[in-house]
């Protein structure tokens, strides 16, 4: 896989570099704040030139995001940030693109332009900032809300059965999907630039709270007295065991998996299941992806990061070829090909 | 080959129409008559009328697909509305095309088809050849399926292949009434044919089956010739509406040094513009067919902020799809071209008929105060050249245009004088220089208000725009109530200043006619083929023609002051003419409107004209 960081050397940037002068506008205490500063870390520690960074979004809390990094960016409509994203990178592949989403704008609005993207493999980096909750109208359930939760639009509790971010990107044929989470600093940083080395559409999805509308959604995960137990860092390459002690681990039993704990049971390490990011086959990814408590601690890290031909390098690819063989060279030649006929 | 003819009758124009079942060939057999018809030295234009249905029940009026051409030896407009020669290959195209035939007509049928079960899924009860219902016409039953076969006997072809061929025996006939030579129809066989030389036979032996055939008809009495057109010298070629519109916006790119994006959806009738750029990946052009409209039109305006040539095409449906998208090309002030090929509506309407419905929804169908400079083309070759203009003006005055073409020019096809690409006007897109050390995102140009275009990638340009209201000059998101209203008046304002670079309306005829006829767009062949009548028949008419919509022609005004009555024509139930008004309530503009999917008829735009003439 050719690299797409350049050089490194030469590039000398800072986090301060990429600070709007905008004055930010979300909640104290809003998850968003935590990934601006994981974004402005990341981004100069790249090796790419600061204005070779677009960052576009759609509507939401979320999608102010754009404001807040100095630069180029795009504060679009709701939904669509991932069409934008699309022109962005097709027009100029050279560039970086950030698309910053939230819950509702990537998958209900933007549903259909999120999966398309995802299946054409566009080599866009895709934050999706997931607090299961429409923030910016003020709390209405999104399609990532959990069944049964009260907002203001389900005020019996919603009836609806969520999406998984990683099941729909995976279901949509992508082959980039990690998971992360607000109150992570350094694991956040550490996957953004994950991202941004694969070629192809890289799905982040955040877990983000939104403190006003759906305080404490990814609670479990995040708190202190539960995280160890809820979560599974997970690594290629690396067995899937997580715990306060490190004693559980996932195997795969017949086509499921399943829990464990080492040491009971004659399990031992070597039983756990190794991650294979790079594996073609989506299934194993898809039951990470879905894994949630209390059954199933929640995957965090690379879930799934397999190579692919990017739409806009097979455009290119296209385009140069068309070039060399085509006798057409310009509209003129355009003008004048096929019946013609002159009138002397 | 020799032709021994009886009388030759000279004529200044004639319209032709080849009918058959959609499997009968006859889209070839009429392009390959234009062709010849180009060799003539004729101006002509051309409509292929297909069937809605892609698979109708053949021998059904549903199946029926027919080509129509009108040449002659002056400059021809339209492709006219009733024919002179009528080519029906079955009962079903008879049925269908009788009511598109001039009174005494020539009718050219294959009779052989006329057996008592083709007469029946024609939908007919008895024989329309023989009840008397064609008296008056000139009927020619020829048996051109017996004859085709008997001219392919020696090749011992399947009887499925012979009848393939038929569709070249009318051709013979229509060369011979004609006065035209076969060779130029045998050696495009040859070349299309290559791979088969057994169809490449066929094909000529039928042709020439065909043409012997009248030759030795007597009934044809004589045969016709309408002399070349005094054509300009140069080199000529003849281009469909939605072609020529692809190859303005391409012309566009090159003379701007801007690569060309589209992003589009497929639909009747605008699909072969994303068809015909899909094809010039060899130009550099980026064809990206999305998901749907607003993919489409999204992923061009991000191409637009890159910096590209952005595109998107679709037709009405389409078009309002786009209307909250359309609305952030406004806000951020950036390039966008949206050709809208009109189709029949509302809602999916008439897809496969034309109409121009869909003006107010260009004008004013989007949310807030959001103008946006429309054009509409007026002929199938002017599709080239106003689409270059729409990409012209909305590059250089960083504001989208919306082009309005139809699916009458769309389909139609014309004779295109071959410009030189450095003929056309250089474009000049207000591209930012790296470091511009005064740069602001909404800074403007003081002539034409133009925001400046900072392209990603640039050193020194970094800033964020989108769909939040922008404060003056800085560009920073905001809601101050006098910014917001300062805003508006220069998006408006902005546009308005396109009129400064528009040249004035023309009008056709004297400025002191007693009447007025003003159309715009698609209609402009018939318009002018009407009112030039009307005109040689010492009637006080004049037309102005709109292609600039918004703005208006700057002369708009005064132009309509000269004239004491007004009629507005359009195929919609009003729309340009509601925008006159509004625009200019002192004058009183009458309106002819006909929304029956089908163009206008010369003879009704006369009896209307002629009736307002006499109050
Ligand atoms: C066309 C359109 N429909 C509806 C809205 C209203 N709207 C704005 S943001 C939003 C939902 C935002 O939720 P999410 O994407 O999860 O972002 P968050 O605010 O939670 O970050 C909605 C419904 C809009 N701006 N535009
Ligand atoms: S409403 Fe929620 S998501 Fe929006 S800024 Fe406040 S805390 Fe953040
Ligand atoms: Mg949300």
């Amino acid at each position: 896989m050719e690299n797409q960081i350049i050089e490194t050397q030469s590039i000398n940037l800072t986090k301060e570099d990429f600070s709007s002068d905008q004055m930010v506008k979300w909640c104290p205490g809003c998850g968003d704040h935590a990934i601006l500063h994981a974004v402005e870390n990341v981004f100069p520690n790249l090796g790419i030139r600061k204005e070779d960074f677009v960052v576009v979004s759609g509507i939401g809390c979320s999608s102010r995001f754009p404001y807040y990094m100095n630069t180029y960016g795009f504060h679009s409509i709701h939904g669509r940030a991932a069409a934008l994203s699309t022109g962005v990178k097709v027009a100029n592949p050279k560039l970086s693109v950030w698309m910053i989403t939230g819950d509702g704008d990537c998958t209900a609005i933007g549903g259909n332009h999120f999966i398309h993207t995802v299946r054409r493999n566009v080599d866009i980096n895709i934050l999706l900032f997931n607090n299961k909750i429409y923030g910016l109208t003020k709390g209405q359930f999104s399609p990532t809300t959990p069944k049964g939760t009260k907002t203001k639009t389900s005020p019996q509790g919603s009836f609806e059965r969520p999406f998984n971010p990683g099941e729909l990107v995976i279901g949509a044929q992508g082959n980039f999907f990690a998971r992360t989470l607000d109150t992570n600093p350094k694991h956040m940083t550490a996957i953004f630039i994950e991202a941004e080395k694969h070629r192809g559409t890289s799905v982040v999805e955040v877990l983000q709270n939104c403190v006003i509308f759906s305080n404490k959604a990814h609670e479990l995960i995040t708190s202190r007295e539960t995280k160890e137990e809820n979560q599974l860092m997970i690594e290629h390459g690396k067995p899937l065991i997580y715990g306060a002690n490190r004693d559980k681990g996932i195997i795969l039993k017949g086509t499921k998996l399943e829990t464990v704990k080492i040491g009971e049971n004659g399990i031992t390490e070597e039983d756990i299941l190794v991650h294979d990011s790079h594996e073609i086959d989506p299934g194993v990814h898809v039951m990470l992806s879905r894994m949630m408590p209390p059954e199933f601690p929640v995957a965090l890290g690379v879930i799934r990061a397999v190579d692919f031909e990017t739409y806009n390098d097979e455009m290119d690819t296209t385009i140069k070829h068309e070039k060399e063989i085509s006798k057409i060279k310009n509209v003129d030649d355009l003008l004048n090909s096929g019946g013609t006929w002159t009138i002397e | 080959m020799t032709i021994k003819k009886s009388k030759i009758v000279g004529l200044e124009q004639v319209v032709v129409r080849f009918a058959g079942d959609s499997g009968d060939g006859m889209q070839l057999t009429g392009s390959l008559f234009s062709d010849s018809t180009a060799f003539a030295g004729n101006d002509f234009a051309t409509f292929p009328d297909y069937p809605a249905e892609i698979r109708a029940p053949q021998g059904t009026v549903a199946g029926v697909s027919g080509f129509q051409i009108h040449f002659g030896r002056k400059t021809v407009y339209t492709s006219g509305d009733l024919a002179d020669v009528l080519i029906a290959m079955n009962p079903a195209s008879l049925r269908a095309n009788r009511k598109w035939i001039k009174e005494g007509a020539i009718i050219i049928v294959d009779y052989d088809t006329f057996t008592d079960k083709g007469i029946e899924k024609a939908g007919y009860t008895t024989d329309p050849c023989l009840d008397g219902s064609l008296d008056g016409f000139n009927l020619i039953k020829a048996p051109i399926s017996t004859l085709t076969k008997d001219a392919l006997v020696s090749l011992n072809l399947d009887n499925k292949s012979v009848l393939k061929s038929k569709n070249m025996f009318s051709l013979g006939i229509v060369m011979y009434m004609f006065n035209r030579e076969i060779d130029l129809v045998s050696k495009y066989f040859e070349t299309k044919f290559k791979a088969n030389p057994l169809v490449v036979e066929a094909n000529k032996m039928v042709l020439a089956a065909g043409f012997n055939y009248a030759d030795t008809l007597e009934v044809l009495g004589s045969t016709f010739k309408v002399e070349a057109a005094p054509l300009e010298k140069g080199k000529y070629r003849n281009i469909t509406g939605n072609v020529a519109t692809a190859w303005g916006l391409m012309a566009a790119s090159e003379r701007s040094g801007r690569e060309l994006f589209l992003g589009s959806y497929p639909i009747t009738p605008a699909t072969e513009i994303l068809q015909e750029l899909a094809k010039h990946k060899d130009l550099s052009v980026k064809a990206f067919q999305a998901e749907d409209e607003i993919a489409g039109i999204v992923s061009a305006i991000g191409a637009s902020f890159t910096g590209s040539l952005a595109i998107t095409t679709t037709s009405g449906p389409g078009l309002s799809l786009k209307g909250e998208a359309i609305g952030l090309a406004v806000m951020t002030e950036l390039p966008l071209v949206i050709v809208d090929v009109q189709r029949g509506g509302p809602s999916t309407g008439l897809p496969t008929k034309s109409e121009q419905s869909d003006l107010l929804q260009a004008l004013f169908g989007r949310n807030g105060d959001a103008p946006v400079i429309v054009i509409a083309a007026q002929s199938s070759v002017d599709c080239f050249y106003s689409a270059f203009e729409a990409a012209k003006m909305s590059l250089e005055h960083m504001t989208p245009a919306i082009l309005l073409t139809d699916g009458s020019l769309a389909n139609g096809s014309e004779v295109f004088k071959i410009p030189r690409v450095s003929d056309l006007p250089k474009i000049n897109p207000p591209i930012v220089q790296a470091n511009d050390p005064n740069y602001k995102p909404y800074r403007r140009d003081p002539e034409k208000l133009n925001r400046f275009w900072a392209i990603p990638g640039t050193d020194g340009l970094r800033h964020r725009i989108g769909g939040l209201e922008k404060e003056d000059g800085s560009g920073n998101v905001s809601h101050d109530p006098m910014n917001h209203q300062r805003m508006t008046l220069l998006r408006e304002e902005k546009v308005m200043r396109v009129a400064n670079y528009l040249p004035d309306q023309i009008i056709y005829g004297d400025e002191n006619a007693d009447l007025l006829v003003v159309s715009w767009g698609g209609t402009y062949g018939v318009m002018r083929t009407v009112v030039e009548k009307m005109q040689k028949q010492g009637k006080s008419v004049s037309l102005a023609h709109f292609r600039y919509i918004m703005p208006l022609p700057k002369n708009t005004e005064a132009l309509l002051s000269k004239f004491k009555k007004i009629v507005v024509c359009e195929l919609n139930n009003g729309q340009f003419v509601k925008y006159l008004r509004m625009s200019f309530p002192q004058y009183k503009c009458e309106q002819y409107n006909k929304i029956q999917g089908l163009p206008f008829m010369v003879a009704e735009l006369e009896e209307k004209f002629n009736a307002l003439l006499k109050h």
